[in-house]
């Protein structure tokens, strides 16, 4: 392929891959993201190679397998086009009658369709699902139009145009102008404002600058990153190239974690691809601007994540935070001006540059603009990636969008903001979600991390889980974060073993204030707010774990019993069965009987009893009734007596 | 260098650009508690009990002196109700470590702070870095250093090269608050190279 040497060549690029492909063409679109793939994309693929082959259809039918599309929860997922058929949780076995069917006599294929759970019909377009529907994804859109591994598909929506723009009919200045217009907040976690932080590093005396691309996300059931990586990293690509040129770097890096294998594989030949056609490297777009890219491979260190303790990885030495002052834009990598974005923050660039600051400005709330992506994960319907403006009630993600909680279990809480964020309550529920309402109600927005926890979840748990995480991955250098969070997780586990004092509440909150004003990263100051959030909204469940060694929500294990009620039990013997400690003790017609020395409350027998008994419950803060008498355990005797 | 004037505990305090707030007040006499820093050593902010208040222009905030800049009219106080609670809640986290490190239990006395406040640790390193930081930073030998992360973390003499240097050097061991650094040398001597000396 030739070098692009200017805009009206990347303007001829872009006709001629338009121009070998047909509009009107059927395209098949199989969502090859890590979630899809996990599920078995990659032989539905294959299975839809194979069978446009056979069928007699190879050169007729685009077939491209694309990034993440989001709706993981119903994975591996086919959108056929023009139509935007969106068939849901294909198996290679599916491929035969979706090529026979919708591609050749263009029929839908019914039951692969989502199926509305309020009326039951079946919903054959893709934008027409809830999930989709409810949704803006300027960002995240483009993941599900393009190959990533292919920059002439990138090319085709649009690809590079921003950056030429940029270079060509824009000054730096003009560049920062836009994205301070924006008013693009980080995405990262701290939600600082872009441009201001780009013009701080252009501004600052010293050569080179350095960009950096900060991939290295580590947020428990988080991967927005991973998946814009993935799906399309010439965006992220194109939104370095334009900083870099705004912020006059010529040097970038992409930290990024080794864990996410296929981002740094399609990383490399986004790069690669770009480097050949003279969209990275010497001259790019023959504007005479240089730029290069080099790749890190983080080691997964969670606290590598905070920039600071990024650089310093970079630059080979412990992955420790530093403290700021001075920022990174005035002494960031080898002491150099550096700026540091995250993946989306960066990806949203290109969109910036090409509608304008004002009109990117135009969505979202008085302090946050444009759209978010969020990682839907936990007790939800629809497990996924949703992209949403600002502003957008936690209500409307959670139900709208996220199809509420399944089982018919009680929403609780949803933690926002990854582990050092909090939980929100469902009377908060209307909560606009922007930084600053996030930040009101004792939570944050983090990188865009969104837990749904239902009636099952003990929020005195979820917080100990969390700071137990947060110590885990503290990096020992300051105190008030090392031994402060250490001492918090101890008090809280007591609280969830029923050795709570109700002193240790105090301690805590003190605990939270030292790690809170004195730790040296976001990691520590943030890192009391699991305990802060859940106290504030969930007070009656620590009261209840310290007061009355209760779990209200039947959860921790030293707080519970798993018993059989007498009454309802049929003596099916399937828990009997089931029981992985043999704690259960009865037989044919014999009522059983958990043995509360062996069990471990792990709930086997509480799945496997048949619903239409429902004999076994669990309880917590009231003592385990005696067993029944051994006289009386025998159903027969009971039946009779019924009968009587 | 430029030179200016800001406020430490009411008093003016003459200041160059690019000290730390705990070397202009040290400049002046004004006592601020340190663990980790030492003079000769870069600065670290890995104790933060120098926590201070500091006032700029239209804010008002904590920050750890030994690691902050100095600016033109800041204004800074080293002590008050908050500052003191902050910086007794640390000790009481060191002293779970070294209940009986002198340099803690004499600043437990002035922050009131209990040494029973939390159950005690096993390791009574309180991870300050002076002798791996002196050791690299000064002596350039890179004898010992820190292992592991976090909660984890603890110091470790490397055989090859303390068999070498340290017998004759030991100038970190007087640096170590807590006296575990004696103990480590002592044991990594024992078991990795016992024979020499």
């Amino acid at each position: 392929m030739a070098r692009i040497n200017s805009p009206e060549e990347l303007a001829k690029v872009r006709h001629d891959v338009l121009a070998k492909r047909d509009p009107k063409a059927p395209r098949m679109s199989i969502c090859a993201g890590t979630g899809c793939l996990a599920s078995g994309a990659s032989q539905v693929v294959a299975a839809a190679e194979q069978e446009i082959e056979q069928q007699g259809l190879k050169g007729s039918v685009e077939l491209r397998g694309t990034g993440c599309h989001g709706f993981c929860e119903r994975g591996p997922i086919i959108v056929m086009a023009p139509e935007e058929t969106c068939y849901l949780q294909v198996t290679p076995e599916d491929v035969p009658e979706i090529v026979s069917q919708t591609l050749r006599e263009k029929k839908v294929v019914e039951r692969l369709l989502y199926v509305d759970p309020t009326t039951g019909e079946k919903v054959p377009n893709e934008s027409d699902i809830p999930f989709y529907k409810n949704q803006e994804r300027l960002v995240f859109g483009p993941n599900r139009k393009i190959d990533p591994r292919s920059i002439e598909d990138y090319l085709a929506i649009g690809g590079y145009e921003a950056l030429a723009k940029a270079l060509f009919e824009m000054t730096p200045e003009q560049v920062i102008g836009e994205v301070k217009e924006a008013n693009l907040r980080g995405r990262g976690g701290g939600g600082f404002p872009a441009g201001i932080k780009w013009e701080a590093a252009r501004n600052a005396p010293g050569d080179p600058k350095y960009v950096i691309v900060n991939c290295d996300e580590g947020d428990p059931g988080a991967y927005m990153d991973r998946s814009l990586m993935e799906g399309n990293p010439f965006s992220v690509l194109e939104g370095l190239l334009i900083g870099a040129y705004a912020i006059g770097a010529q040097e970038g890096y992409v930290y990024i974690r080794q864990e996410y294998p296929l981002a740094v594989e399609n990383l490399g030949i986004a790069i690669e691809k770009a480097e050949q056609y003279g969209l990275l490297g010497k001259d790019v777009l023959g504007s005479g601007f240089d730029f290069n890219i080099k790749v890190h491979r983080g080691a997964g260190a969670f606290v590598c994540g905070e920039e600071t303790a990024l650089l310093m990885s970079l630059e080979g030495k412990v992955g420790e935070p530093r403290p700021r002052p001075p920022y990174p834009a005035v002494s960031g990598l080898w002491g150099k001006p550096t700026n540091i974005n995250n993946v989306e923050t960066w990806a949203t660039i290109p969109l910036i540059v090409n509608r304008g600051g004002s009109a990117f400005a135009s969505i979202g709330t008085e302090g946050s603009k444009g759209t978010k992506i969020f990682s839907l994960v936990g007790k939800i319907t629809n497990t996924g990636l949703v992209e949403v403006p600002m502003g957008i009630t936690l209500r409307d993600i959670v139900y709208k969008i996220g199809g509420g909680i399944p089982g018919g279990k009680k929403f609780k809480a949803v933690q926002t903001g990854g582990p050092s964020g909090g939980c929100i309550p469902e009377e908060r529920l209307d909560l606009k979600v922007d930084f600053d309402e996030l930040t009101k109600a004792g939570s944050m927005m983090g990188s865009g991390g969104m837990i749904v926890m239902d009636e099952d979840t003990c929020m005195v748990d979820v917080a100990r889980y969390f700071i137990n995480f947060l110590t885990d991955e503290s990096c020992g250098k300051c105190v008030p974060c090392r031994e402060g969070l250490r001492q918090m997780q101890k008090i809280l586990t007591r609280f969830t073993e029923g050795k709570g004092k109700e002193s240790d509440i105090e301690v805590l909150e003190g605990l939270a204030e030292v790690a809170q004003e004195a730790s040296l990263c976001a990691l520590g100051k943030t890192g009391p707010n699991p305990f802060l959030s859940t106290f504030r909204y969930f007070r009656d469940e620590y009261e209840a774990h310290i007061k009355e060694k209760r779990c209200p929500a039947l959860s921790c294990k030293a707080l519970i019993a798993t018993i059989i009620d007498p009454e309802k039990c049929k003596a099916c013997m399937l828990c009997l069965k089931a029981c992985p400690e043999g704690a259960i003790d009865g037989g044919k017609k014999k009522i059983h009987i958990i043995d509360q020395e062996k069990c471990t409350n792990c709930g086997t027998c509480l799945e496997v009893c048949p619903s239409r008994f429902d004999a076994v419950r669990k309880i917590s803060g009231e003592p385990v009734p005696p067993p029944i008498p051994e006289a009386q355990r025998m159903i027969v005797k009971k039946a009779k007596r019924n009968v009587t | 260098m430029t030179e200016f004037l800001l406020q430490i505990d009411g008093k003016e305090v003459k200041a160059r650009s690019g000290m730390t707030v705990l070397e202009a007040a040290q400049s002046a006499g004004i006592a601020i508690p340190t663990l980790c820093h030492h003079e000769k050593l870069a600065p670290f902010g890995g104790c933060r009990l120098c926590i201070v208040e500091a006032r700029g222009q239209g804010w008002t905030k904590l920050v750890v002196s030994c690691v902050h800049p100095v600016e033109e009219e800041l204004v800074i106080k080293t002590r008050s109700e908050k500052i003191d609670r902050i910086r007794r809640g640390l000790l009481e986290l060191l002293l779970a470590h070294a209940p009986h490190a002198p340099v803690l239990e004499e600043m437990a006395r002035e922050y009131g702070a209990d040494k029973n406040r939390f159950e005690p640790g096993a390791s009574f390193c309180i991870h300050c870095g002076l002798c791996v930081r002196y050791c690299a930073e000064v002596k350039k030998k890179n004898a010992i250093g820190f292992i592991d992360r976090g909660i984890r973390k603890e110091i470790s003499f490397i055989p090859e090269i303390a068999s070498q240097e340290c017998d004759d050097c030991k100038e970190c061991f007087p640096l170590c608050p807590t006296s575990y650094l004696q103990a480590a040398y002592v044991l990594t001597k024992s078991l990795a190279f016992p024979s020499k000396s």
